[in-house]
């Protein structure tokens, strides 16, 4: 495993917030991450890049214990959150993913829920017991720093199906950005999206930069490019390189993943 | 822009015939077969439309002359050729209720447990002993109603709730075990409908994306709420069409219910007393109908039925459109 040649000195200060330690997952019999180490620095993002199938999706739903619902999926290593291993025995799955926020590929708001309640669910799970108007004050500031404030503040008790693909995806962020979790897991976020509604949950990504520990997962180069701070190359089920962005895009130190950002596959 | 492609073909000779003959014959083709589904599509509407006249001509005599008494009158006496349907009505409706009421959350346990818990080698065999609780014949239901249920009833159920439960305070569970009674055709009517809604609810539960289920455990819901949040929202309106195919069952159904309700013209608020329902009362009845106003009672009966069937229907499809329409964003 290649480890980072140039940290960024804003960031080489801060502590690590995500380590990833030795870690395997499998589906049945199929090893789909093998033995990844990778750490996520508090407050910036992180790009997961490489082909489909190469293990990227597999590896951030390990990171919130989401892979482990899924029927014969199995995982071991370690996972530090905050020095503390969430596959440590005696550790609640629901309890971690309430610190761990994940958005996913399609927008999943739920089509019975108003916006408002949409963006109040997390709190509910996560056990808050507020008052109507703690409630209220949560959803305006997680709906605020998604931008979404201004286009719904007249809606907020309509159905959040009549928002568009790229503010539901804004309210599905919004959504886990209410219970304050610890890092936030974006799984493929604009694979569905227009280029509009791209380009506004990239803007969204990039302001939320420095303050929430984000780790996306995308199939577009020139997305991790322009979003985050430290990009890793995934290629079947392992990890090759992760660096600094500009450095993996300019000067990668593995041939594999120049042969990928310069198109040779993939 | 293809009849200029076309016309060449048209031209086109082939042992001495021009294909137009071909091309005119495979039209009157179309034409045969566009008019046998139009036939077939218009039948039925028009089926449906002849029995409901059939059945409101024949009735019409009863309407007539008894006016909207035939429908809160309790007096049905064809010796004196009174008739008033109203026990038969309430029967109707209680009955249902009762069934809807014990099978849904029955039907909606067991399909939340087959899609979402039971282990995969138990899904289809339990699925399946589910569904074939349809296929067993109405009166093979009614003959054990009377030879199990009703003693069941009798004996520690009916005491059990007026007396150890202390419900025969209220009016609903009051009077004497007989064991023929609402009750008794209520729970019947619950298991024979049960399958009904519980298949559609266990399609329509397994039709809703994992998606919904993952974004609501991705937020820290356990499984649980992730059922009670996510899940069953999203399902709402097909379960509730689930129910409503129940309560069509419900309503008509005959042969269990006549075996076990008790046929007794009297409207009693215990579930207790036996009762009736307008099926019930026209299986009956209709072999002894032998004056015209007994006959046409009893038609007046079955249009009755028959119009409580299309106007439940239409509630019950509203309440679906309603439910979904707010679900696809148009209501605000």
């Amino acid at each position: 495993m290649a480890t980072e040649s140039r940290p960024t000195p804003a960031i080489s200060a801060a502590r690590p917030r995500l380590v990833s330690e030795s870690l395997d997952a499998w589906f049945g019999e199929r090893h789909a991450v093998r033995d990844v180490s990778l750490t996520v620095i508090e407050g910036s993002v992180l790009a997961i890049i490489g082909p489909s199938g190469c293990g990227k999706s597999t590896f951030l739903r390990c990171l919130n214990r989401m892979h482990e619902t899924v029927p014969t999926a199995r995982v071991s290593g370690r996972v530090l959150l905050d020095g503390r291993d969430i596959y440590a025995r005696g550790v609640n799955a629901i309890a971690v993913r309430k610190h761990v926020g994940m958005v996913f590929q399609r927008p999943t708001p739920f089509p019975t829920m108003s916006i408002r309640d949409n963006v109040a669910a997390g709190l509910r799970a996560v056990g808050a017991h507020l008052s109507r108007r703690e409630t209220d004050e949560i959803v305006e500031g997680a709906l605020r720093r998604t931008a979404l404030w201004d286009e719904v503040k007249d809606r907020l008790h309509a159905s959040a199906l009549a928002l568009s693909g790229g503010q539901q995806q804004r309210l599905c962020i919004a959504r886990a950005l209410a219970t304050s979790p610890r890092v936030l897991l974006l799984d493929e976020p604009t694979a569905s999206l227009d280029p509009a509604s791209t380009q506004s949950v990239e803007q969204l990504i990039r302001e939320l930069r420095g303050d929430v520990t984000i780790v996306i997962v995308t199939h577009n180069m020139q997305q991790a490019a322009r979003i985050s701070d430290r990009t890793a190359f995934f290629l079947l089920g392992e990890l090759v390189e992760v660096a600094p962005t500009e450095t993996l895009f300019t000067t990668p130190a593995d041939d594999r993943t120049e042969a990928y950002i310069t198109g040779r596959f993939g | 822009m293809s009849e200029s492609s076309l016309v060449p073909t048209l031209e086109v000779v082939e042992n001495g015939e021009p294909t137009v003959f071909r091309i005119h014959g495979r039209h009157v083709g179309d034409g045969i077969y566009q008019g046998a589904i139009t036939f077939f599509a218009v039948c039925i509407p028009l089926l449906v439309a002849l029995i409901a006249v059939e059945i409101a001509i024949a009735g019409w005599p009863t309407f007539r002359h008894f006016g909207l008494s035939f429908l809160t009158s309790s007096d049905w006496d064809p010796v004196k050729k009174r008739f008033g349907a109203a026990p038969a009505i309430y029967g109707t409706l209680v009955s249902s209720a009762i069934a809807l009421l014990l099978a849904t959350p029955l039907a909606l346990g067991v399909s939340v447990f087959l899609s979402e818990f039971a282990p995969h080698w138990l899904r289809q065999p339990v699925g399946f002993l589910v569904d074939l609780l349809a296929a067993i014949p109405s009166v093979v239901y009614g003959l054990w109603g009377i030879f199990v249920l009703l003693p069941l009833l009798r004996d520690p159920v009916m005491p059990f709730l007026r007396d150890t439960l202390g419900l025969g305070n209220t009016p609903f569970f009051s009077g004497p075990a007989y064991g023929p009674s609402m009750l008794a055709a209520g729970i019947i009517l619950a298991i024979m409908v049960l399958p009904y809604i519980a298949s559609v609810s266990r399609e329509v539960l397994l039709a809703v994306p994992r998606a919904q289920r993952e974004a609501a455990m991705a937020l820290g819901a356990t499984r649980w709420e992730a059922i009670w949040r996510a899940v069953l929202p999203y399902a709402k309106s097909g379960i509730i069409g689930g129910v409503i195919l129940g309560l069509g069952r419900a309503l008509g159904e005959t042969m269990a219910v006549t075996m076990l309700i008790g046929n007794r013209q009297e409207i009693s608020a215990s579930l207790f007393a036996p009762g009736y329902t307008m099926a019930s009362l026209i299986a009956n009845e209709f072999s002894e109908a032998s004056s015209d106003a007994h006959l046409s009672a009893l038609m007046a009966v079955g249009f009755t039925l028959f119009v409580i069937t299309i106007v439940v229907n239409a509630i019950a499809r509203w309440l679906v459109w309603r439910v979904s329409r707010s679900a696809s964003g148009q209501a605000a």
